[in-house]
């Protein structure tokens, strides 16, 4: 099973202590700058007035980073569209550290307003003919993702729970470590360059 | 199953590319047409005909029929998404055709277009009809604050003139007479969630947009829409886009009957129609099941129908009252009186004879004047009338015309629950307001039909997939997108209300107030538009927060009111039709861009859009929301008893109106001390439109150019009060003069001795602005230049109350044109950076 197009979401730890339309301005910046390697930024998409909804994205060609807010849960997000060469362990570590960083960017935005879990993040496959949301598609990813989130974190001490079990549902598990993480370790642990097909 | 999802249309367009050996690439539909258009393009020749395209080239030809073997080399595809053949392989031979075999070609024509086997501007019509949409930022530039600069993209090749084909662009899909179930609003959440940003965005057409799509992702999107029963087919493009209707039919109180199923019987009749290939624009219809109510819109609709019945020897017939020429865009149409009857047998063959006048009548060349309107004002409505039904009778019979609405009344939707009691709810006042504004009962006893509240038509992955949950529980899938962008869920027992409305709170989509103040309409404007000038959806979102905060103050007479907003002249926001509209223009305040609104008055949403507004007053951007309290509050203190906004704005007067704004254009403060006022809603940038605008030129700036202009609004504006009182000839001629004072502000930046003698006011604008194309629009070209030169030479002309209103929204926007025009002129030109 090839897992591409992978979700990563890092919550905030406690409440938004910053007015999210700050970000808009934030990310602005980013395009005008393509501060991200390996993606060309385009465009920023503010939907606040959605409830529960995607937040402020930075839009980019090759992957999305946000402000997320989906499931009235805030979070860093980062979106993979294009597809990258590799094996799927390398695409889940380049995912998690494309996140990590940019969790690492918010924090660094809003210092002290904007924190983010050191324990759990989400990571989800949004594609749904690569990886249906099926109990077959849980045997045959788990133990890739678990392999690679044991190279990520550097230790087996976390525990996966599977999204919602709804078929229409992209397929998605929620990662909890017994261990806090270092988000600049992870953000260090994938970043090399960015191949696509 | 998927096969009866689609109804068959008539005059499929394939495309076929005759590989033989050398020269000729051959787009045909089977079918032969009539006008041939020939444009000639680097190392290709292009003829155009009514369903025929044939491309020659210079290069190497392929076979890409599906029936012949495939030569073609697939180019490198590095941003298509990892599962495409996936979904091709899973849809193979299960879609309906002509419908799998179209999508099938047009990833082949993706495929001819990144070989450079496709001439971009052909391309573009093919992506187009195919409801493949340009964005803002598409021909690769984007404003950063200070400066245009060019984006990264990899440059080869393009999907249109100036278009990246790199730049992810919009999607856009129709939802005919916007009838879902609950099946395709999971397909849709699927596809916004994989494919765009997470929102499904609903227009106000009652179709769906996407954004951020990339065109090689555009085939697997279909193949799954398709898979519902949903097309993109001619969603974009000079086609027939997607026929609304009034999204109460068949459950209203006071319709005269069901139109649905005769809107669906005309959206799949005209699909791909060979009589709908040869249009220089779009064409859109509309149906309303009474004349009354707004729901239909078909005042302002290229073509509208409204439900009619007669009685003929003690039998009732139904069948329709048809208008033509109707239409908003920049200078707005009522529409016009086709017949008073026609019956639902010749529904379908009246319209293909007005298809038939207009691709063989209407303009080609000028797009600017290629709407059906155009056409009935010159030729009158008296002849078209005579060409459309002596078009008609030398139709060729096709049986479908009676087959497609034969017995379709009893295709009528049902109810999945018995019909039942609002239950008694006290101290829940959500719900209560809710109830209020979004429940209505049907005609149906015991049944109502539940509007459910979008932000700006925005819907995300989730509560699409709630909404499909719900409409399967309390419905038999009975939902409807509005053009309120909303969605009405219809059939509901009185008995479930409290319970739907509980599941929908429960996905934040429990918001009261549809159809309200709150239920601000707004187009995409600069969020993702190409043609936008200000923040629409920036001012829609900033007035709703600021309505809904004090929802529970507001007086019930304005809660009744209307906001509709449009990010530029072209009234995709239908701002013409509301009490309150508003459109984006741009203007230079103490040297700085500063976005700004025109507030649109004397609209009429009632009546299936009766009356259309007039600009009084543009007014920045961030003092919108000050404009719409100081008018709100000025309807309550002055109405009488129960006067209705639009009867209170004709007895006050346009002018005390503008009086009242009027302050707030005054004393604007420097960009130093306020720069927020600089930049517009939602985006902190300085406000530019930069990214929109090419070329530039030298010039100096003239003080009592803006002197000049304001004299020449306030000219316009007098023009439509005299048009108010009823002084016809009077609102011509201050129009036309309004031409001619922002004809020679112009002029006077170049030339300080310019007489105010016409002719030469005339004479030197056509010389150093209309020869030297300095005032052409990037996108409309000459058409405000011409609409000058038109007015001049019909001076002295007699005016009817229809040319008057013309005439001063020509001017209105000849003199936002000449703003524009100062701004390039005055403008520094080195930060812009123009792609070819």
């Amino acid at each position: 099973m090839e897992l591409q197009h992978l979700v990563i979401k890092i919550p905030v730890a406690g409440a938004l202590a910053v007015d999210p339309a700050k970000t808009v301005d934030l990310f602005h910046q980013w395009v005008a700058r393509q501060t991200v390697p390996g993606v060309l930024l385009i465009d920023v998409a503010e939907l606040l007035h959605v409830p529960d909804g995607p937040g402020v994205i930075a839009v980019g060609y090759e992957a999305d980073f946000a402000l997320d807010h989906t499931g009235g849960i805030w979070g860093a997000l980062y979106r993979r569209k294009t597809p990258l060469a590799g094996t799927n362990q390398e695409r889940i570590a380049q995912a998690v550290a494309s996140a990590a960083q940019t969790a690492l960017r918010l924090q660094e935005a809003f210092p002290g307003a904007l924190n983010f879990s050191r324990t759990e993040f989400e990571l989800i496959v949004n594609d749904r003919g690569l990886a249906p949301n099926s109990a077959g598609t849980y045997a045959t990813a788990l133990p890739e993702i678990e392999t690679s989130l044991r190279a990520v974190l550097g230790h087996a001490n976390f525990k996966l729970t599977r999204h919602d079990r709804d078929l229409r549902q992209r397929f998605g598990v929620t990662v909890e470590s017994a261990q806090p993480f270092d988000l600049a370790a992870l953000a260090g642990a994938g970043s090399r360059e960015v191949v696509t097909h | 199953m998927i096969s009866r999802l689609f109804e068959n249309y008539a005059g499929r367009v394939s495309l076929q590319f005759a590989g033989v050996s050398g020269a000729q690439t051959r787009l045909d539909s089977g079918t032969k047409g009539r006008n041939h258009y020939r444009s000639d393009f680097e190392n290709s020749a292009v003829i155009i005909n009514a369903t025929r395209i044939i491309i020659l080239m210079g290069v190497k030809s392929v076979a890409a029929d599906r029936h012949r073997p495939r030569t073609l080399t697939r180019p490198h595809r590095h941003f298509m998404k990892a599962s495409h053949a996936i979904w091709k392989e899973r849809f193979k031979g299960k879609l309906p055709e002509p419908i799998g075999s179209e999508i099938d070609q047009f990833e082949t024509e993706i495929d001819l277009r990144k070989q450079g086997k496709i001439d971009e501007k052909v391309f573009a019509e093919t992506r187009l009809r195919r409801g493949a949409y340009g964005q803002r930022y598409d021909n690769g530039q984007r404003s950063d604050g200070t400066a245009s600069r060019r984006l990264a993209f990899a440059d080869k090749p393009t999907k249109g003139p100036n278009t990246m084909w790199d730049a992810p662009g919009m999607l856009r899909i129709k939802i005919p007479f916007g009838g879902l179930n609950p099946a395709q609003l999971e397909t849709m959440a699927e596809l916004a969630e994989e494919y765009s940003d997470g929102i499904a965005h609903v227009t106000t057409r009652q179709d769906f947009q996407l954004h951020f799509i990339h065109i090689e992702n555009g085939p697997a999107l279909m193949r799954r829409l398709a898979a519902v029963g949903i097309t993109t087919r001619e969603a974009c493009g000079n086609a027939v886009r997607n026929v609304t209707a009034c999204p109460y039919a068949g459950v209203c109180q006071d319709e005269t009957f069901d139109v649905s199923p005769y809107a669906n019987a005309l959206a799949w009749f005209l699909m791909g129609h060979p009589d709908t290939m040869d249009f220089g624009r779009k064409f859109k219809p509309a149906f309303s099941g009474c004349a009354q109510h707004p729901c239909g819109l078909t005042q302002m609709h290229d073509i509208g129908y409204t439900a009619a019945v007669r009685e003929i020897d003690g039998k009732i017939e139904r069948g329709f009252k048809v208008v033509v020429g109707g239409g908003l865009g920049p200078v707005p149409r009522q529409a016009r009186l086709l017949t008073e009857f026609a019956s639902v047998e010749e529904l379908l063959p009246l319209t293909q004879a007005v298809c038939r006048v207009f691709g063989k009548y209407g303009e080609k060349k000028n797009r600017n004047a290629a709407r059906i309107k155009f056409l009935v004002d010159k030729w009158g409505i008296e002849k078209f009338r005579e060409e459309v039904f002596a078009a008609r009778k030398e139709l060729r019979d096709d049986p479908r015309w009676r087959d497609r609405v034969k017995n379709v009344e009893n295709s009528a939707e049902g109810p999945l629950k018995p019909p039942g009691q609002i239950p008694a709810v006290n101290g829940n006042d959500i719900f209560q307001h809710w109830l209020k504004a979004n429940v209505r009962d049907q005609r149906q006893p015991g049944y109502v039909m539940c509007a459910v509240t979008l932000p700006l038509g925005d819907i995300t992955a989730d509560q699409l997939r709630a909404l499909a949950d719900f409409v399967g529980r309390y419905t038999r899938g009975t939902i409807r997108t509005t053009v309120e962008q909303n969605f009405l869920i219809r059939w509901v027992s009185k008995s479930d209300v409290l319970a739907l409305f509980n599941d929908l709170e429960a996905v934040q989509l429990g918001q009261p107030g549809a159809g309200s103040i709150v239920d601000v309409t707004a187009c995409p404007g600069t969020d993702t538009c190409k043609l936008g000038i200000s923040s629409s959806r920036g001012l829609g979102g900033e007035l709703r927060q600021r309505l809904v905060a004090k929802s529970h103050e507001l007086d019930e007479a304005v809660t009744a009111l209307h906001i509709k907003i449009s990010g530029c002249f072209n009234s995709c926001g239908v701002h013409h039709v509301a009490d309150l509209g508003f459109y984006g223009v741009s203007r230079t305040v103490n040297g700085y861009k500063v976005p700004h609104f025109q507030v649109v008055l004397g609209g009429q949403w009632e009546n299936n859009a009766g009356s259309y507004g007039l600009p009084i007053i543009a007014i920045p951007s961030k003092r919108a929301p000050d404009a719409v309290d100081r008018i709100t509050d000025y309807y309550v203190k002055h109405r009488q008893k129960a006067e209705k906004f639009y009867a209170f704005v004709k007895r006050v007067g346009k002018g005390s109106i503008r009086d009242l704004l009027e302050p707030l254009n005054q004393n604007l403060p420097s960009h130093s001390a306020e720069p927020g006022l600089y930049s517009d809603w939602g985006d902190p940038r300085q406000y530019s439109i930069g990214d929109i605008g090419v070329g530039e030129c030298a010039g100096e700036v003239v003080s009592r150019f803006q002197f000049e202009l304001t004299a020449a609004e306030r000219l316009v504006f007098e023009a439509g009060l005299h048009l108010d009182e009823g002084e016809v000839q009077r609102a011509g001629e201050t129009a036309y003069a309004a031409f001619l004072k922002a004809a020679r502000a112009l002029v006077q930046v170049q030339y300080d001795d310019v007489s105010s003698e016409p002719d030469e006011i005339i004479s030197e604008f056509k010389k150093r602005f209309f020869d030297t194309q300095l005032f052409f629009d990037p996108f409309v070209g000459a058409k405000f230049a011409n609409d000058l030169f038109a007015a001049h030479a019909a001076r002295g002309e007699q005016f009817t109350p229809d040319t008057a209103h013309h005439r001063i929204a020509e001017a209105q926007l000849f003199i936002e044109a000449v703003y524009n025009c100062h701004n390039k002129l005055t403008s520094s030109p080195s930060p812009i950076t123009v792609r070819a």
